[in-house]
């Protein structure tokens, strides 16, 4: 290790002035780091859509880091109506009103639908398969009660210190949240 | 019947604003069906940042030991693989210290939003034991460092005033990253991290070509993005100035025997430099002089640059590109509409309030704009003023700033040999 030989001779000005810059740049970290830590939070900031500005666009499916983006949708039990004609379901004009794979609205085919009671069936997501392209939230929203939205899952989303998805959000739905409430749910008042 | 028809338009309008309406009222199961719950899988718990905390400050006090008391390049080398390994693949680059910056700048100017502990920690560790050490954590710790090390087969050497001219592309960055983590626009860094798409192996197709073009380029132009491009190395250099200890090529005194000349990548390592004549030192006293009376200018001209660019750059806000947009469209500029416009028309907010909105932005934009033109006019000057002025020097010294601890030149030093007794015939010969 080589320290800045010691001086024998009084302190030169060049070696003063060093001294004194090396103190004022750790007294300005430190008083950075002071600022900052007045509205510093403990629990850390985790991304979330605020289902209520969401337009759909479709942006969630491309944007993300991860290849299978970390937004799916999620379905709001006390709001849906169990439908027998489900709008998130089935498309808008389907060749046949039954569970038909070319009926459905989902590319990849992610909403369950299962027989409940006559004549009510309940829409459940398979995440696995969802890749939150928002056609089935949009359609839900039009005509339907509006309780299928997006939301980040955490268990999958990595925590990019800025989302690419919300960099992307034309709605500017991407909010950052306390990783203690991370999501932003859809519930009946 | 038209009112009735637009009372309709907008009684269905309203409804796909508000959410939970009720167009099918939920059913009264007779089944005992109950309601599932949606499922709310947590985030990583907090525990993970202070395990990157934690390694981070481990790292960097090993990698403080290693070069400056061990002075091994070897050792160096595993730990700067280890770092690339756990900060790059396996946490996956995020958070890091560079980007901290803008966590940093945002809690300066942004009440609404608090900095995560560790993304505070992660910015200032660094740069305390850059003040204390020289830049341990370039050579040793930094993942976005390591991976352009890893590749690097055959350096040439860039020249000097080349070198510091790319260096001006780094303190730009930084203004512009700044500037737009201030008003809340962007994160800069995070979007054109070139090496987090290859640490994730995934991400979109301009940033992974991005880093592979760094990492080409790195092939033969040691860490270039450390050197030309990181903003984080703006204020890294500056704290190695003035670090209490720093890497001496040397173990006892330099003999100026020039075989550490060419050991430096970086182009880190500074030759001897005899004293002026005293023509040259009235010359240069001169023109120091001279340069003095015109950083004032080249700060000025900074500035009205960064007016002339202030609205472009506010182009970077969402709320300044709504607003034209929606500009553009109420005059009819435009016929169609964006997904921008049409979520600004969802929201239901009135134009005039989005435009007020839009030109509070503007107005910081052009203060930010100036100051960071400013700072680049200052830099500009205060480098010339540098150039002009030369130090005396006796021996072979690694840079202050531009050293990045990498303990390569070590090796090469043969009073380093004699020290370690590594070399039986030098310590024969008439050394
Ligand atoms: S990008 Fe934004 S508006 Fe588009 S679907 Fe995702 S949250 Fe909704
Ligand atoms: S924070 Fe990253 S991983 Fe999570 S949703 Fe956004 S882009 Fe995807
Ligand atoms: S330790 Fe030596 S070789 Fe490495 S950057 Fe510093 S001067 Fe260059």
């Amino acid at each position: 290790m080589t320290q800045d030989k010691p001086d024998k001779e009084p302190m030169g000005r060049r070696k003063f002035l060093k001294e004194g810059m090396w103190g004022a740049c750790l007294a300005g970290l430190g008083a950075t780091a002071g600022l900052t830590a007045r509205h510093e939070s403990h629990a850390n900031l985790v991304w979330q859509i605020d289902p209520q500005v969401c337009i759909q666009c479709g942006k969630c499916a491309t944007h993300c880091v991860l290849d299978e983006s970390a937004v799916k949708c999620v379905q709001s039990y006390a709001i849906c109506g169990y439908c027998d004609l489900c709008y998130g379901y089935l498309k808008p004009e389907p060749p046949a009103l039954d569970t038909g794979a070319e009926n459905e609205l989902c590319p990849t085919g992610a909403i369950i639908r299962t027989f409940v009671e006559d004549p009510y069936f309940d829409y459940t997501i398979d995440e696995s398969l969802c890749i939150g392209c928002a056609k089935c939230v949009k359609a839900c929203a039009i005509n339907g009660n509006g309780s299928l939205y997006l939301q980040v899952r955490h268990d999958r989303c990595v925590n990019c210190n800025e989302c690419s998805i919300a960099a992307a959000c034309p709605s500017g739905a991407f909010k950052r949240v306390s990783a203690a409430q991370p999501y932003l749910l859809k519930e009946m008042e | 019947m038209n009112s009735l028809k637009t009372l309709l338009l907008i009684s269905v309008l309203c409804s796909t604003v508000a959410w939970g309406i009720e167009r099918f009222p939920p059913p009264d199961f007779e089944g005992g069906y109950t309601f599932p719950t949606t499922t709310t899988p947590a985030p990583d718990g907090v525990w993970h940042e202070w395990m990157d905390v934690a390694v981070l400050t481990a790292a960097l006090s090993l990698g403080a030991y290693l070069v400056l008391k061990k002075r091994s390049r070897a050792w160096v080398f595993g730990l700067m693989v280890f770092s690339l390994a756990y900060f790059g693949f396996y946490r996956q680059g995020c958070i890091c210290a560079i980007g901290a910056i803008q966590n940093v700048t945002l809690t300066l100017f942004d009440s609404n939003y608090a900095i995560p502990v560790t993304a505070l920690l992660f910015f200032v560790l660094p740069l305390v034991f850059t003040l204390f050490f020289g830049r341990i954590f370039c050579g040793s710790v930094c993942p976005l460092g390591a991976i352009q090390d890893l590749v690097l087969m055959r350096p040439v050497a860039v020249p000097p005033w080349l070198e510091a001219g790319l260096r001006m592309i780094a303190y730009a960055y930084l203004g512009l990253a700044v500037l737009f983590a201030a008003t809340g626009s962007a994160f800069l860094i995070c979007r054109y991290d070139p090496f987090v798409a290859i640490f994730r192996l995934t991400g979109n197709v301009p940033v992974f070509v991005l880093g592979a073009c760094f990492l080409v380029i790195g092939l033969f132009v040691a860490r270039p993005y450390c050197r030309f491009v990181c903003p984080y190395s703006v204020i890294l250099r500056q704290c190695s100035r003035l670090s209490r200890w720093r890497v001496s090529i040397t173990p006892s005194d330099c003999i100026s025997c020039r075989l550490c000349e060419e050991a430096c990548p970086f182009g880190a390592i500074e030759g001897p430099e005899p004293q002026w004549p005293q023509r040259d030192f009235a010359r240069g006293r001169a023109m120091v002089a001279f340069l003095m009376v015109i950083l004032p200018v080249l700060v000025l001209i900074g500035g009205g640059l960064g007016n002339v660019a202030a609205p472009g750059l506010s182009q970077m806000h969402p709320t300044v590109q709504t607003a034209h947009r929606v500009r553009l469209e109420a005059r009819g500029t435009v016929t169609d509409t964006t997904d921008q416009s049409d979520a600004f028309r969802a929201s239901g907010r009135t134009p005039e309030s989005l435009y007020q909105d839009a030109a509070a932005v503007q107005a910081q934009y052009v203060t930010g704009s100036i100051l960071v033109g400013a700072f680049l006019g200052l830099v500009l000057g205060l480098k010339l003023v540098r150039v002009s002025i030369r130090r005396e020097r006796s021996g072979y010294e690694a840079q202050q700033a531009g050293c990045l601890a990498c303990a390569r030149c070590y090796t090469f030093c043969p009073r380093e040999r004699v020290q370690r007794k590594t070399n039986k015939e030098l310590v024969g010969s008439r050394l």
